[in-house]
């Protein structure tokens, strides 16, 4: 959609008018202000989504548990018994947990945003709200899933520490909410990214899920950084993913392979990602009543 | 009069290309037939509103609409449909972007598009009225503090606690327009769409909308039926084609032009209307109308005998079965008077094939006065194959149908039933 279509709300810039709506040829604008005015909104959203999620499955919130139990369990089978990957020395139960809690986060941030549009059409077109408190309300619901799945790993690692097992936590602890910020960021971008794309191109939707998955093979999150060969590592360390996902299991296995400027660069390529996510956002929503 | 709403030179413009593209493959297909000099593949068929279409490829459905609206008015914006009112109030709702102009507002302005946008079915009425209020823009305070209002005006009590989605439809929509009409915008925007539900309902929503007007906000009310606009509205403006041809004024003159540019309208050839909806399947051709000596007239008397003829043409080789031939009646400014159609009075027609027509016949005319509207409808087993509003105009003069030389007053409309009396 050419850039001609691209009007927004600004507040008032002529005395006595509250708002003016024109086409815009401005590239990144975020009313951050309009966005913190409808917090109320993005609250309820995240109460509907939370309790809606678990009031139509029969287990409730218990499958936020049973989930990452079993892809760790299938994990520790396939990946480190039969396929024999090295775990970096760490348990494999939980090195792949640590990785997949993580993961998690940022694959529901990204799906949840992806479909953005298309699962809102109709309320879309209907009535105006900011859209982007669509995705921001996902981020924070798929919060509460990550701290329960977190709380389930946290039992686990303290009784596998008090067996005695070779974990050493870290005090990069404190730095995970950093890493959250990081995965909600690149898992927003590039969700609304997608998501944009996807009400010109409804076939962009079916890469998705193949493409988490593809991305997830690059991330580490089965095997560690330091059984890739030194040579290639840098190409790895490209996906934002690779340092999140090493970090998160540095802080709390004392195992992997972190170094401060990848974790710095990979930060900024995420917040570069979101901006430009949110810029095409942002875009595709002014018109998006139109292409339906 | 300070001013609540200035339009400037708006423009609305839809790439018509773009609109019917889903597929990224059938893009690259389209790309490539060009490359080759080949026709598009894709290229729209049977394009609507031919005479709109400027540059190829690019539709203006709003063409340099100015307009001004005061604080405390309570304007109608009446238009066929297709004319731009929906789009219209799709830019003032911030629903979509202009593509030229600007739009000037004071105050907050809250749209009823269509209600119940936003409700979730597993969540109670409670939780709905507060996820609905914030969707339309209210904060939780304001909510509560409006928390009882809303729910008796919904007449819902005692189910606040239950999942909407085992509410009847009645409930919902009632839960849906208290909540918006409890908004407190400074400007309200209306479409017609919105008085759904049975009749009381519909009179206390119109009623909330007199009561919001008067409290001093303003009020844009969209619609084509000319008995709610001039019932409730002091002024108008009507749009056709996208632009602004009466500009704003008392309503009566307003609905006086959208009459007579209605009127001329109906005159041109049904096959030649573009502004038609439906599958297609079987098209109207031509609807007349004539009189008992079987000649063709644009005005009938009052108790006179009448027929309406409906010529349609079924799709090549097509042969069509549940077939429902519609005419809604409606005056020109009090709204529905009647439906007529085979599935009342008669069964659904069978076997239709080709070319052919059908004739409805009414014995007595029991219409009174007025301008009348026809729209025609033909439906194959409940699906809508084609549907043209404003198909037809009748005029209708006053006779002496109960052969008495007596008549109803002319200021009431209406229509005339035949009875007895006895003492």
């Amino acid at each position: 959609m050419s850039a001609r279509f691209n009007p927004v709300t600004s507040s008032a810039s002529e005395p006595g008018w509250t708002k003016i709506i024109e086409p815009q040829h401005r590239l990144i604008h975020i009313d951050w202000k309009e966005i913190w005015r409808y917090r109320d909104l993005i609250y309820l959203f995240v109460k509907r989504d939370f309790t809606a999620q678990y009031k139509q499955t029969v287990l409730g919130p218990l499958w936020f548990l049973i989930q990452p139990l079993l892809s760790s369990s299938i994990f520790t089978i396939v990946f480190s018994q039969i396929a024999g990957l090295s775990t970096d020395k760490v348990p494999p139960f939980l090195f792949y947990m640590c990785g997949l809690v993580a993961w998690g986060y940022f694959a529901d941030c990204l799906n949840k945003s992806a479909g953005t549009f298309s699962s809102n059409a109709s309320i879309f077109s209907k009535v105006y709200f900011p859209r982007l408190t669509v995705p921001i309300a996902n981020a924070i619901t798929n919060l509460l899933t990550f701290g329960i799945q977190l709380g389930l790993f946290v039992v686990i690692w303290a009784f596998v520490i008090a067996k005695g097992a070779p974990v050493h936590p870290q005090f990069a602890l404190v730095f995970l909410p950093l890493l959250l910020l990081e995965m909600a960021l690149l898992g927003i971008g590039v969700g609304c990214f997608i998501s944009s794309y996807t009400t010109r191109y409804k076939d962009f939707s079916l890469l998705v899920g193949f493409g988490v998955q593809l991305w997830m093979y690059a991330s580490c999150v089965f095997y560690p950084l330091s059984s890739v060969p030194e040579q290639w590592r840098w190409i790895l360390v490209l996906n934002p993913m690779v340092p999140i996902i090493e970090g998160f299991r540095y802080a709390f296995l004392g195992a992997g392979i972190v170094e401060r400027w990848q974790l710095a660069v990979g930060f900024l390529a995420s917040c570069a990602v979101f901006l430009v996510g949110v810029m095409v956002f942002r875009r595709t929503e002014r018109t998006f009543a139109d292409t339906i | 009069m300070p001013l609540a709403v200035q339009i400037e030179n708006l423009s609305k413009r839809y790439r018509l290309g773009v609109i019917n593209r889903d597929m990224l493959y059938k893009d690259l297909q389209s790309r490539w037939a060009k490359f080759r000099g080949k026709p598009d593949p894709n290229a729209p068929i049977g394009l609507v509103h031919a005479s709109r279409i400027e540059h190829g490829d690019e539709f203006w459905a709003l063409r340099n609409i100015d307009l001004e609206v005061a604080e405390g008015e309570m304007l109608g914006v009446i238009g066929r449909n297709g004319a731009g009112k929906s789009t219209l109030l799709k830019i003032l709702s911030q629903i979509t972007a202009p593509s030229e102009g600007r739009v000037k507002i004071k105050g907050r302005i809250a749209s009823l598009l269509e209600v119940g946008t936003g409700f979730h079915p597993e969540l109670t009425g409670r939780e709905n009225i507060y996820l609905n209020g914030a969707i339309l823009g209210m904060n939780r305070c304001e909510i509560a503090r409006k928390f009882d209002e809303i729910v008796d005006f919904a007449e819902i009590s005692d189910f606040v606690e239950t999942p909407v989605k085992r509410y009847s439809s009645g409930m919902y929509v009632r839960l849906a327009f208290a909540v918006a009409a409890h908004l407190e915008p400074e400007i309200l925007i209306v479409d017609e769409v919105l008085a759904v539900g049975d009749a009381h309902f519909q009179q206390k929503c119109l009623g909330k909308m007199g009561e919001v007007n008067k409290e001093g906000r303003t009020v844009i009310f969209v619609s084509h039926n000319m008995a709610m606009v001039s019932s409730l509205c002091s002024s108008g403006v009507v749009l056709a084609d996208g632009r602004v041809i009466k500009a704003k004024g008392p309503v009566d003159e307003a609905i006086d032009t959208y009459v007579s540019e209605t009127a001329s309208l109906a005159s041109a050839q049904l096959s030649e209307r573009t502004d038609r909806r439906g599958e297609g399947r079987i098209r109207l051709k031509d609807l007349q109308v004539f009189d008992g000596t079987g000649s063709e007239r644009e005005f009938f008397i009052s108790g006179e005998p009448l027929s309406f003829r409906v010529s349609y043409s079924c799709e090549h080789g097509l042969e069509l079965d549940g077939i429902e031939l519609g005419l809604a009646v409606y005056h020109s400014k009090n709204g529905f008077v009647t439906y007529l159609s085979n599935t009342l009075s008669e069964r659904p027609f069978s076997g239709l094939t080709g070319e052919g027509s059908a004739t409805c016949t009414i014995d007595r005319l029991p219409f009174t006065e007025g301008v009348y509207f026809l729209n025609a409808i033909i439906k194959q087993q409940g699906t809508i194959q084609d549907w043209v509003q404003e198909a037809k105009v009748m005029r209708v003069l006053d006779g002496d149908y109960f052969g008495t030389g007596r008549s109803i007053p002319r200021t009431h409309g209406g229509v005339f039933v035949d009875h007895r009396w006895s003492a």
